[in-house]
């Protein structure tokens, strides 16, 4: 009796576990921003679209570097994972043999950083995706 | 095609889509993830001169 009010003030509330928490973050990894298009977010997919989408391009065209897998040193590896990320860009890059990189250009690096980077931010994109989907946000 | 990008105008397109980014999917409503964003903008642009100044510093 004495532990009602604690006990419901720690409760934690039910999640939306649906096909959408799985097809979201799915569809968002593939497509960046689609995920919450999908869940008529329509400005917010948008926005995370042409943002992720134009720093990968972006990094291709300063002639960045594509991580394939690989069992090398830390570096590369960290790179592959951010590289994957970028979903079905970086599986559209392997098909087309993008990102071969260009030591000769300074800025290469900064490309190939570019790329990696815009991988990570789709990986919180489709968090957030999957967060709308079970209800935490809106 | 080959996009060659100085020091700053990389650092300051790639804040301006990782801020785009960041105040999306950190912030709950449209206004705060504005505000957040541009908030992330500015820290991001404020550390590139901080650390460009440091360096010098470093150097001398």
């Amino acid at each position: 009796m004495a532990n009602s009010t604690t006990e419901k003030s720690k409760a934690v509330p039910a999640q939306n576990i649906s096909a959408m928490t799985v097809l979201a973050p799915a569809v968002g990894w593939l497509i960046p921003g689609a995920g919450h298009m999908i869940q008529k977010r329509w400005i917010r997919g948008s926005l995370l679209f042409v943002s992720i989408v134009a720093l990968f391009l972006l990094g291709l065209a300063m002639q960045g570097r594509i991580y394939k897998a690989n069992g090398g040193d830390i570096l590369d590896i960290l790179g592959f994972i951010g590289d994957v990320g970028a979903g079905g860009l970086y599986l559209l890059s392997l098909a087309m043999d993008w990102g071969q990189g260009a030591i000769a250009f300074a800025t290469a690096d900064y490309g190939t950083k570019f790329m990696i980077v815009a991988g990570l931010l789709n990986f919180i994109a489709i968090a957030d995706a999957y967060h709308i989907a079970i209800g935490k946000k809106q | 095609m080959t996009i060659t990008l100085n020091h700053f105008s990389a650092a300051l397109v790639f804040s301006f889509f990782a801020s785009i980014v960041f105040g999306i999917t950190h912030r709950d409503n449209a206004r705060d993830m504005v505000r957040y964003g541009v908030y992330c903008f500015a820290m991001f642009l404020g550390g590139v001169f901080v650390a460009g100044w440091a360096m010098w510093i470093l150097k001398r």
